[in-house]
Order: structure tokens, then sequence, then C-alpha cells
């Protein structure tokens, strides 16, 4: 009897779990998952909790109710790995060995990791994140008892989760306050390290138009130092100085500490892997997948989902002796909402960033990429169902785990860049 | 890719002037860079340049702020200092390297 162990019961230790109790036999495999508690969270929710748009309960489920029959749940805190030994030590002295480990321990906000940005004087009371459902709850009732002035959305440091999410928080902001009748009473400003409002040139400036639009104000190039909570400002490395009323700031993104301690981690403790397979560049029975691997794509569920067909199909033959034959591409598919009942959706990999065009269906859709309309906000709507009911339980969805190239527009905003420009 | 003279040499760059081959930088080369970003180089310049040389033929990738600090020991507040705006950005140019990523 072979072991998988397989690290972290998130939105990609599950799906490994379910695809791989399928494809292994259960009289040859057992599976065991690890996780520190059983709350499943259903992380794109996190967003829309803070402007009334979800309640708690129908974002979090009991994360065993999403794990196949035949795979075993140990709920535990992990101490360190031992790859040389082939085995997990556990916090309360229990030891797992295995023949094969897959790490999916994501990838956390750690505030304390930046002076002055959890101090109890202004931590959850004018400092908020939003990844976290204690965030997401506490700024709710901020946001609502807000009465003007200085909202400041905030990146610490690239990567993070969901690279899309702080501006969506911008975009929902701005309607969220026009909503109410306030807008004219909130100053939003956005506060980045990267050079422009996204990764990615194209999207970065179609969305940059959008912040434009919004009157929201960018502020470019700000890699923050420390936050001084007296007098609510955050200080940046050369000294430029923000103020703040209410800041919403996406903390330093961390893996888990256990990946360092157990020195398998690079510097902010992700896993390094093969960017095509998920094999760990050091160890041949150790992958990595999902948020807390080094593979530069963004840290979405979109990424493991893509990446977790390919992984589940490329294991089998691993183990078996045989090359990996599926080599993942970096696909990433994510709506972005921005505001009022509209979103857009993004398409893009490794190599290729987001383009204009039509998905699913190459130029039939119906869903536009990379422009504003109904019908993404509501396909994000949908998503929360598709996840809890499709993904977490490894059903078919009728999207490519690779990326295609059909009915995208490769020279695709010229035309928006005129029309800004003549404004 | 545009094919550039830099110090009396064919360099070959990206479309924003990042150097795209890593053997065809020098010294003199990094000098040239340096003046076209108007940054001037002491010793503490070369130190930084020489340790981003050194990490990416065994990383096979541009160090990171966050990197030089922690594994080249120049905090990141220095790096602003040395290199004002953005260092990291201008450290890679310098180095010959390509931008580096946590840009994804």
């Amino acid at each position: 009897m072979r072991k998988l162990l397989i690290l972290g019961g998130g939105t990609a230790g599950t799906m490994v779990a379910t695809k791989l109790r399928r494809n292994l036999k259960k009289e040859d495999w057992s599976i065991t998952i690890v996780d520190r508690d059983t709350e499943h969270i259903y992380q794109p929710g996190l967003l829309f909790l803070p402007f009334g748009g979800y309640e708690p309960e129908q974002i979090t489920k009991d994360r065993r109710k999403y794990l196949p029959a035949g795979v075993d749940f140990v709920m535990a805190d992990i101490d360190k790995v031992e790859p040389e030994a082939n085995q997990v030590l556990l916090t309360d002295g229990r030891v797992l060995p295995y023949d094969y480990l897959v790490m999916a321990s994501g990838t956390t906000p750690r505030p304390d990791q930046t002076p002055g940005m959890d101090d109890p004087k202004t931590w959850y009371k004018s400092v908020f994140d939003f990844y976290t459902l204690a965030g997401s709850k506490a700024l709710r009732g901020a946001l609502k008892d807000f009465k003007g002035g200085r909202l400041v959305i905030h990146i610490t440091e690239m990567p993070i989760k969901c690279p899309v999410a702080p501006l969506e928080f911008a975009f929902l902001a701005d309607a969220y306050f026009e909503d109410k009748g306030m807008r004219d009473k909130v100053e939003i400003i956005y506060v980045t390290p990267l050079e422009g409002a996204f990764t990615k040139p194209v999207c970065s400036k179609q969305l940059g138009f959008m912040l434009v639009d919004r009157k929201i104000t960018l502020e470019p190039d700000f890699v923050i130092e420390h936050i001084d909570p007296d007098t609510k400002t955050m200080v940046s490395m050369d000294e430029r100085e923000i103020p703040f009323d209410l800041l919403v700031t996406v903390p330093l993104n961390m893996g888990a500490d256990f990946v360092g301690r157990s020195g398998m981690g690079d510097d902010l403790n992700y896993v390094p892997v093969d960017k095509e397979t998920f094999l760990s560049k050091k160890y041949k029975n150790v992958f990595a997948v999902g948020d807390g691997s080094d593979i530069p794509a963004s840290k979405a569920g979109s990424v493991a989902h893509f990446a977790i067909d390919l992984f589940s199909e490329n294991f089998v033959e691993y183990v078996e002796g045989r090359p990996m034959k599926h080599n993942f591409d970096g696909h990433a598919n994510c709506f972005i909402e921005s505001g009022h009942g509209k979103g857009l959706l993004i398409d893009f990999n490794y190599t290729t960033e987001p383009l204009k065009g039509k998905f699913p269906l190459p130029w039939i859709g119906p869903m536009p990429l990379l422009a504003e309309s109904r019908l993404n906000h509501m396909g994000k709507l949908a998503f929360r169902w598709i996840y809890w009911n499709m993904l977490m339980k490894g059903r078919w969805i009728p999207i490519p785990a690779l990326m295609s190239m059909a009915g995208k527009i490769k020279a695709p905003i010229t035309e928006k860049v005129e029309e800004h420009a003549s404004h | 890719m545009p094919v550039i003279e830099i110090a009396g040499k064919q360099i070959n760059v990206n479309d924003e002037g990042f150097l795209t081959v890593y053997d065809e930088w020098d010294e003199e080369i990094a000098k040239t860079l340096a003046t076209q970003i108007e940054v001037e180089m002491t010793p503490a310049h070369w130190e930084i340049i020489k340790f981003l040389r050194e990490d990416f033929k065994t990383q096979g990738e541009t160090a990171t702020s966050r990197r030089v600090q922690t594994v080249g020991g120049v905090p990141v507040k220095t790096q602003f200092e040395l290199f004002p705006k953005k260092p990291a950005k201008k450290m890679a140019y310098i180095a010959g390297l390509p931008k580096p990523k946590g840009c994804v």
C-alpha cells in the first residue's frame, strides 16, 4: 500500500484529493489530507462580504464534506516536513510517513511583517485586510459606519493572492458610496508597489482608465516602510507619506511557516517547483500545487483548477515510472467586478497577457474578454455555486485547462487609448 | 528586438532597453546604463550589481528587492537611497538582467 499525503485542504488540496482518489486504486493507495481546521472558505466571496453581497455562512463550509470517501482527514497543525525521511511531524507529536507528498498549504496575509500595520490602536479599527473572514467581516461594519474622508486601498508587495481583488475592491467601493449618495465625501486612493494599476501591460492600461473614469487616484511605485498608527499615515521607503481615514490593505503574502521551518521554501516560504509539472526542484517525491508554490502565475483558484486538471493526469504517469505528458501553461481566468452589477473577464497564461475577445467559445462568447458587461458579473455570481457543487466535487467544467488563442484580438486597446487621449 | 551600440559594442536589448543576453554585459556597459538613468555608481552600487549578476547565475532569474535584502544583505531602504524611486527596475537595468518577476 502506497501512501499519498496532502498538506492543506483548501481549494487546491481538496481538488487534488478528489481527482486522485478517482485516479488511484483504493487497494493500492491510501490518501490522507491534513488541515488545521474544518473551515473551507469560498475565498472570492470575501470581496463581496464587506459590501453586504454575501453572508458569512454562504461562503464557509465544513471542508470534510468536500472530501470523497476513501480520503482520511487529519486535523492538526504541522510542525515540519522531513523530506529526507519522507515524513511529516505534527505539533501534537504524531508522525505521518508518506511515499508521495503534495504540498497545498497556500498563502496567507501577514500584517505582522510591516511595522505598525497590525498595531492594536488601528488594526480592525481603521486598518483592515479583506482576504480573511475576520478582516472581511470587520470591514463590513467599518464601511457601513464610514462618514467620509480618505479611503486608501493598498497592496504591500507582489505576489498576492488574487492580484485583481484590490482593484475590484476599489471599483466596488466607488459604486457602494455612490449608491449611498456620499461618493463626493469619499476620496479614494489606490496605492500599489507596481508601476500601474495591474501587472500585465494591456490590462494595466485598460484598468488604469477605469480608475480614472471613477475618479480614483493611482499612487504607483509605493513600497511601504511602515504605518504610523498615531497619525494614521503610510510611509514609503522613499519617504512619501499617505494619510488615511480608512485603510484597506493587502498585507505581505507568505507561504506557510512550516514550509520555512522545513527548509523547503524560498524567501517568502513558497516551494520552488517546475512550473509545468509542479514537481519539487529538490525532492523527487514532493509536489506543490496551488498558491503555495513559486510558479510565476497568479495565485488564484482558477490557476489551481487548471493546474490540477493536468497534475492529476501527470501524477498517475509519474508514480508508474512514465514521463509526465501534460505541461501547464500558467492559464488563469478571472472575473473582475467593476461595480454597479458589471464585470470584466480576463484570460491569460505565462506568456500571453490578457487580450480582448470572446469566452469561452471563440468569436461567439457569450462573455466578452477585457470589457465590462453584466454577463461577466452574472458569471462571477454563478461561480459560487459552480465552486461548491462542481469544482470541489471534481465534476467536469467546459473550460479547457490550457489557454486558447482562438478568437482573441492581438492589438487590443489602441482605440481606447485614443479615446481617452481626446478627453 | 532592437540592437543598440553601447560603449562601442553591439548589444541586444528589449523594448524597454533591458539587456537580453547575459554575457553581453560588462562594467563599461553598466556605467553607461547607469549614466542614462542618472545613477552615479559608487562601491555600494557595485556591490548590489555584482550580487545581482552572481545570484542570476545560480537562480536563473533576477533577485527581487526582498531577496537583495535577505540574501544580499542590503536593506530595501538603502536600495531606495542608491537607486531612487524604482530600485528593483533600476538595479536590474544596470546589471543587464531582466526586470524581476513578482508581477503576475
